[in-house]
């Protein structure tokens, strides 16, 4: 049967202005064309740079007390008034952004790096070792979360870094779980078994193979992540258990401002609608990083 | 050409099966139950047999992606179930395998440039650039072009992803290739492409092939000895033309029959195989074919037959033995 079929190739001749693009760059390009996705980022950007640049941009120091301008509603000279210091809500807000950003940055890098360490190991090795670990991860999604990191905090003390550190210990079973099961599911592929077959060491299959093709759920999900991080650093701030004054931290903000909900409601409004922004922004990118890394998106 | 390479004695897997709470072992599957074949340098030892009979489980259990139960596995008078797992990385670069589904063999993340090059990184070969144009040459090797380096699987059809997965088994300079169902996931008329190809490169780099394979027809075009078997065991072993001219075991007999012959005129008597597959976690008793078979007789229910064995025609089967 065999003879009749010459042995040529099948191969298109398209050999000039050949482009090739890796599987995060058509990633990119096919986030780029959503536009609430990109609305997302743009807010995620926006608040990064005014996090960088809040030195410049905000036009009073934040722990500047001016008693006599206590409660002023927004003015040409506070935009955004002044609260029962006498301190410019603005210049708080902006450096605000630095602190919630850094604090829901590195607790979701923490919890993003101990969660796949764990989750790797345990889809990877199964057995016992899977056992133990995912046991710890029942354990500790069985607690509320906030209940989980107001034991941490009590535990360190009531710290901004101490929050950090517990939001960051309550998140590490969400990845752990979800980059086990990528693992239990990429395991089973046959590059995998050609990638033994080859004679490569088991790190290496993990570290070139494994990881590579389970992380972009991670990603999507640390995106998400760092929305909830930033309100969980805002709620433990407004129960007073993450950042102390004079830290412009939201949610402390928030919590300072309570009783003058009725007098001088721009005091509240402000950092919540910081908040929501920077969550929302956060939110709405992480949905475009699923539909785009989501394989099952794809058309 | 008569020198052995790889020698097989007494190979078994039996996968337990463990079920309740506790999970205790309730019983076993006995994917490949005493298999024992030798390979011939250079030459093509094609294996066939129907879906779970023990053939893609023989191929992995050859190169230790799973452990075996029992039985030796002797390459180059190295044993390889004994060896240690560094020992057997080297080993690995001196046996090769394809797989059967291209779609699923190749790192879908990375370039065809990374999947090539990779073998030679582990195994600590070459240069940068000796390993760069060592890809070059075997994309040129197996049909394709040397610009395709920077592409990644998704961009390839299924016969020239097949082709890369022939590609990487042959970076390292192998002896041995063993092929799962190289061709199975492909198109009939890529298929004849990628089973030349196979040929073509096996004369040029004196490779010796295991080719595993479900399709006759397959296996006859490529092999030079045929094996087969049946419920994990190899029931009949044979010289290409022998085995199918003249077959022994009555299952083969059965199997050959029932391939269709292109000519309208020519009548034939197919024998038809009744019954089905019994669970090889529950194999029949003495030969495992006695079920189905049409020349069943009472000492096959009881002993499994041994292999006999005139002229390099092995078969099991107790019709041969007196």
């Amino acid at each position: 049967m065999a003879e009749l079929v010459k042995n040529t190739v099948e191969i298109p001749t398209l050999q000039t202005e050949e482009k090739t693009i890796s599987p995060w760059k058509e990633a990119w390009q096919s986030f780029y064309k959503n536009r609430l996705a990109l609305a997302g980022l743009i807010i995620v950007v926006f608040f990064i740079i005014l996090a960088i640049i809040a030195p410049l941009a905000a036009p009073y120091s934040y722990d500047g007390q001016t008693l006599t301008d206590r409660l002023q509603p927004p003015s040409s000279k506070h935009w955004f008034g002044t609260d029962d210091f006498g301190r410019d809500i603005f210049s708080r807000v902006v450096y605000g952004a630095r602190i919630s950003l850094w604090v829901g940055f590195f607790s979701v890098l923490g919890s993003v790096i101990a969660g796949t360490l764990l989750g790797i190991i345990a889809g990877y090795y199964g057995r016992w070792v899977d056992t133990i670990i995912s046991r710890v991860f029942d354990v500790m999604l069985a607690f509320p979360s906030i209940l989980l990191a107001i034991a941490v905090v009590a535990i360190l003390g009531p710290s901004l870094q101490n929050a950090l550190i517990a939001i960051a210990v309550i998140n590490i079973p969400n990845f752990g779980r979800l980059i086990r099961s990528r693992v239990l599911s990429v395991k089973q592929e046959e590059y995998i078994m050609a990638a033994r077959a080859i004679g490569m060491k088991d790190s290496r299959i993990l570290l070139h193979h494994i990881l590579p093709n389970s992380i972009s759920p991670v990603i999507v999900q640390a995106t998400l992540a760092i929305a909830s991080a930033i309100i969980e650093a805002a709620g433990l701030g407004f129960l007073g258990l993450g950042a102390q004054p004079p830290t412009p931290e939201w949610g402390k903000m928030l919590a300072d401002s309570k009783q003058y909900l009725v007098q001088a409601p721009w005091t509240l409004f402000f950092p919540g609608i910081a908040i929501a922004l920077t969550v929302l922004g956060f939110n709405l990118m992480g949905d475009g990083l699923r539909d785009v890394l989501d394989p099952k998106m794809k058309q | 050409m008569s020198e052995l390479l790889l020698e097989v004695n007494g190979l078994k897997k039996y996968f337990p099966i463990t079920g309740g709470i506790f999970g205790r072992v309730k019983g076993e599957v006995k994917a490949v139950d005493d298999v024992s074949f030798y390979v011939k340098k250079g030459e093509t030892l094609g294996i066939v047999g129907e879906s779970g009979c023990g053939k893609s489980t023989t191929g992995r259990l050859l190169m230790r992606l799973i452990e075996a139960s029992d039985g030796r596995i002797i390459f180059e008078d190295k044993e390889i179930t004994s060896m240690s797992k560094s020992d057997l990385r080297k080993v690995r670069r001196d046996i090769q395998m394809v797989f059967q589904d291209p779609y699923a063999s190749l790192n879908p993340r990375h370039s065809i440039e990374k999947i090539l090059e990779e073998p030679l990184i582990v195994h600590g070969i070459g240069t940068k650039e000796e390993r760069k144009k060592r890809v070059k040459e075997m994309l040129e090797v197996v049909g394709l072009s040397s610009y395709h380096a920077k592409r990644y699987p998704h961009q390839f059809s299924g016969g020239q992803r097949q082709r890369i997965g022939i590609a990487r088994a042959l970076m390292t300079k192998p002896k041995l290739i063993i092929a799962d169902e190289p061709v199975s996931a492909l198109d009939v008329s890529i298929q004849a492409q990628v089973l030349n190809l196979m040929k073509d490169i096996q004369k040029e780099f004196q490779l010796t092939y295991i080719f595993i394979a479900h399709d006759l027809g397959v296996v006859r075009h490529i092999s030079d000895r045929v094996g087969v078997m049946y419920l994990g065991r190899l029931i009949e072993l044979a010289d290409s033309e022998e085995l199918y001219e003249n077959p022994k075991h009555p299952y083969i007999k059965a199997l050959l029959s029932a391939v269709p012959i292109p000519d309208p005129d020519l009548k034939k008597q197919t024998i038809l195989i009744e019954g089905e597959l019994p669970s090889p976690a529950n194999p029949p008793s003495g030969c495992a074919f006695h079920t189905r078979c049409s020349e069943c007789m009472d000492i096959c229910k009881t002993t499994r037959p041994k292999e006999h064995e005139s002229n390099g025609h092995y078969v099991a089967c107790h019709l041969y033995n007196e």
